[in-house]
């Protein structure tokens, strides 16, 4: 029966072109519009680390003060003053501090020129938290960072550059006049959005260079490639200087395995800034945060409003495409109103004139679909145009946007077409035949 | 025309699921098309900021340092980089800087009058740069003084040191000192001593566009510094009218003449300022272009849903439309009952559109901090939405019009 009525559906579409054409470019226009917007927004508002989100944490401390802080909020990272007393504590299973570094690789072999590299300045406890995926060799030890030793951990795009791509671990390499030895590669490693640096990021940077050590990286002075945000009156001339001040640009992440342990390190926090009141370098209450990944991205809005609102915008577009169609189905539908009551005369039950009209429906909302679809990989590829380069480019058509883009055409459809099949089921047969 | 509302009125009841549902397509399009209009305004009003820059001729090289300088080394190598930029023939003036309007992000100060005030008075974007730094970019100075070349310190890696003369935007001068007497007065800028105003110049946007940026829009003070840390800096460079493309050719070998310890990225190193706007509002342009997709495609799709529908009513009264036809009806008369359904039907659309308009911009504005809406667009879309309806209606009510009064003696 399916395949009679989906024969009936079909050899309908042909009977009123341009009604048909109509609904078609409705459902495929609304299903594009939805789909391109939500491909972008799928990939903004995914999950960078769904195993562990629930298990990191970034801690907050407020060391601005009621007046200065952030309406109310602690800084988005942490002063060294405090980032340190929170590595010594060690009150966590797994625990980093992290900042962004740029240093610079002289010319050799076939470069002329001195080209940039962007890391991360990252204590050993990082790789295993972050679960860093690698390729050779291994992140370094804890007794590396208490030694400040001179390692490296290199991105495979850095090593592809650097060492074509070979096994580089034991090498050196030398990174603004300095030199490292290689521990590890990674594989191709860059979470979207990048959630343990959405202090100086925007979270869809290109992946990471390479990683050193923080200790190492506060031995030679490397300043932050990142944000620096400091509050009151400045008075340093020196690095030292700096590193006492109130500026705050480490972000500390920790890794609590169970909510108890989140509240015991929460209630360390808590202690802690009590102890700075006490000893009198804060002059506020204790006012500290412990947000895990997901909250943390919440947070800091790591969602572009334009995402947001083009989702919906395009949603309501839908919406209206829908409403339009309802009616032209109506139209359609009714207008064979003799016919379904000589059906209706010759013994067709309500129940088939309604899941025969359905299914005429679900063969639009294919139809419609498949139209969407050639307009949603269209759509996707000159994404470019409507949002920011980097948030582009992580859209793309995968199987399951094509799946949920005829799947949403059909049912939409469908779900329209209720009221008019349900109308055309009511056709009274007596008064079609009557009047012909 | 009034005498045939009540019995359109009548015969509208007869269709009351089809009637609906072109009124409740046309509030939804007005309440969708009102934002969206809304929406690229804000965005091209947001794109259409002044820069203050000489914007035809300035363009900007980031020159990040490759290995271990010293600060000592560093200035010296800027210095002998300005000279080297000033003497290329297509440069007019060339300045060293921490970063430039419309950048993106960049170094801004909380402002204070008094050196022990805590709660900011107000926030200013920071530009370091020497003398030459204010006819680079070509901003005009409209009160007081240019630094003097003797003025211009150093800063070097994690200092904070705070000149003795500032020239500030008239923006800001406004803010702190509104009766107009900016000149010879000072303000504290996160430092212990304070600076005295010496120049004013007309306008000089922030390094950044986004949100945080906008109360503090236009404010920006320019400290006479040379920043000499080893991260690198920006060379500001103006040239001659006409010659930006050689100029932009020149100056990177310029500066590699001077020293090849040095990385201006191949792929932006070099940008000159239709790059920096194009990238500084990529976000506004897409949101902008993508609203006026959607309008355009919506007001299509609304207009073709009507000119179905119609044609189906007009399809289905052929033989009432000939009885009217038949008992002395115009074709005038005819067109004029379709085209006045339709605005009954469209005037309770837009009713319920305008006031669903609202709503969303009012949600808008709670949820994503939007302005409010101005009425003039829910007016212009009640005006565009009746005259789409009464477009979309015009080919089937005609085709009613042209039913012959022997329609009603045939059966359908």
């Amino acid at each position: 029966m399916f395949a009679y009525y989906f024969q009936l559906g079909l050899r309908s579409l042909r009977r009123n072109p341009a009604l048909t054409a109509l609904m078609v470019m409705a459902i495929g226009f609304g299903v594009a519009a939805s789909m391109i917007t939500y491909s972008v927004f799928r990939a903004v508002s995914g999950n960078p680390i769904p195993e562990k989100s629930a298990q990191l944490f970034t801690p907050q401390i407020d060391s601005w003060g009621p007046q200065q802080n952030l309406k109310g909020e602690p800084p988005e990272a942490l002063n060294y003053v405090d980032a340190m007393a929170l590595m010594h504590a060690h009150q966590a299973k797994r625990q980093t501090l992290l900042y962004p570094i740029q240093l610079s690789v002289l010319p050799s072999g076939s470069r002329s020129l001195p080209v940039a590299a962007n890391g991360y300045a990252v204590y050993a406890d990082f790789f295993p938290m972050f679960e860093v995926p690698l390729r050779y060799g291994n992140g370094w030890s804890a007794s590396d960072d208490g030694s400040h030793a001179a390692v490296v951990v290199l991105s495979d795009g850095l090593n592809q550059r650097l060492f074509a791509g070979a096994d580089s671990v034991g090498r050196t390499v030398t990174l603004t006049g300095h030199d490292y030895r290689v521990v590890g590669v990674t594989r191709h490693w860059n979470p979207h959005p990048r959630f343990f640096d959405q202090f100086s990021t925007s979270g869809f940077d290109d992946a990471s260079d390479f990683y050193i050590p923080f200790t190492r990286a506060l031995d030679l002075k490397v300043h932050t490639a990142g944000r620096n945000s400091c509050r009151g009156q400045l008075t340093f001339t020196t690095w030292g200087g700096w590193l006492r001040s109130n500026c705050v640009w480490a972000s500390p992440w920790v890794e609590l395995d169970s909510a108890a342990d989140a509240a015991r390190y929460r209630q360390f926090l808590q202690n802690y800034a009590a102890d700075q009141q006490h000893a009198g370098r804060f002059a506020w209450a204790p006012n500290v945060r412990l947000r895990n990944v997901m909250q943390w991205l919440d947070y800091e809005h790591v969602v572009p409003p334009e995402s947001r609102i083009s989702l919906l915008v395009s949603l309501g577009f839908f919406v209206i495409c829908l409403v339009n169609t309802i009616g032209l189905l109506l139209a359609k539908f009714l207008r064979r109103a003799g016919e379904i009551g000589v059906r209706r005369a010759l013994g067709a039950s309500r129940r088939e004139i309604y899941t025969q009209y359905l299914i005429e429906a679900a063969t639009v909302g294919l139809a419609g679909g498949v139209l969407g679809l050639l307009l949603t990989a269209m759509g996707i590829s000159g994404v470019g145009l409507l949002f920011q380069p980097q948030i582009a480019r992580l859209a793309h058509l995968d199987l399951s946007l094509v799946g949920l883009t005829l799947l949403v055409a059909i049912l939409a459809t469908m779900v329209a077409a209720f009221y008019p099949a349900w109308r055309a089921a009511k056709v009274q047969p007596a008064w079609q035949l009557k009047s012909n | 025309m009034s005498t045939q509302i009540q019995p359109i009125l009548v015969a509208l009841r007869r269709h009351k699921a089809g009637a609906l549902l072109i009124a409740l397509q046309i509030a939804l399009t007005l309440a969708i098309v009102c934002n969206a209009l809304f929406i690229i305004h804000q965005r091209l009003a947001h794109m259409s900021e002044l820069s203050g820059v000489d914007e035809a001729k300035v363009f900007v090289v980031h020159n990040q340092w490759a290995g271990n300088l010293s600060e000592q080394q560093i200035d010296a190598q800027v210095q002998a980089d300005l000279v080297a930029l000033r003497q290329v023939p297509s440069v007019h003036d060339a300045a060293p800087a921490n970063g430039y309007p419309l950048q993106g992000s960049g170094w801004d100060n909380f402002i204070t009058m008094t050196p022990d005030q805590v709660k900011p008075t107000t926030d200013a974007a920071v530009y370091l740069g020497d003398e030459h730094l204010i006819d680079t970019l070509g901003t005009r100075l409209i009160a007081g003084r240019n630094f003097r070349a003797d003025e211009v310190g150093m800063l070097g890696n994690q200092q904070i040191i705070i000149p003795p003369v500032v020239i500030v935007t008239k923006t800001l001068a406004d803010r702190l000192f509104p009766d107009g007497s900016a000149i010879g007065k000072s303000f504290y800028a996160m430092g212990t001593t304070p600076s005295t105003i010496v120049g004013i110049v007309d306008r000089l946007h922030r390094q950044g566009t986004s949100k945080y940026d906008k109360p503090y829009a236009g404010q920006a003070l320019i400290w006479p510094q040379r920043l000499d840390v080893s991260r690198g800096l920006y060379y500001l460079v103006r040239a001659r009218a006409g010659q930006i493309v050689a100029a932009m050719r020149e100056a990177p070998k310029a500066l590699y003449a001077q020293s090849r310890m040095r990385i201006i990225d191949p792929k932006d190193g070099i940008q000159d300022y239709a790059t920096i706007r194009h990238k500084v509002y990529d976000s506004d342009r897409g949101m902008a272009i993508l609203m006026g997709i959607v309008s355009v495609v919506l007001l299509a799709i609304t207009g073709a849903g009507i000119v179905g529908l119609t044609s189906f009513w007009v399809g289905q009264r052929r033989r009432q439309i000939g009885v009217r036809r038949a008992l002395g009806a115009t074709r005038g008369d005819i067109l004029a009952y379709f085209l006045t359904e339709n605005l009954l039907i469209g005037l309770g659309g837009v009713a319920l559109g305008a006031v669903l308009a609202i709503v969303i911009n009012l949600w808008m504005m709670m949820r994503f901090e939007m302005a409010r809406m101005s009425l003039t667009y829910v007016a212009v879309g009640v005006v565009v939405l009746l005259l789409l309806g009464q477009g979309a209606v015009l080919a089937p009510a005609r085709r009613a019009s042209r039913v012959s009064p022997v329609e009603a003696t045939r059966s359908v």
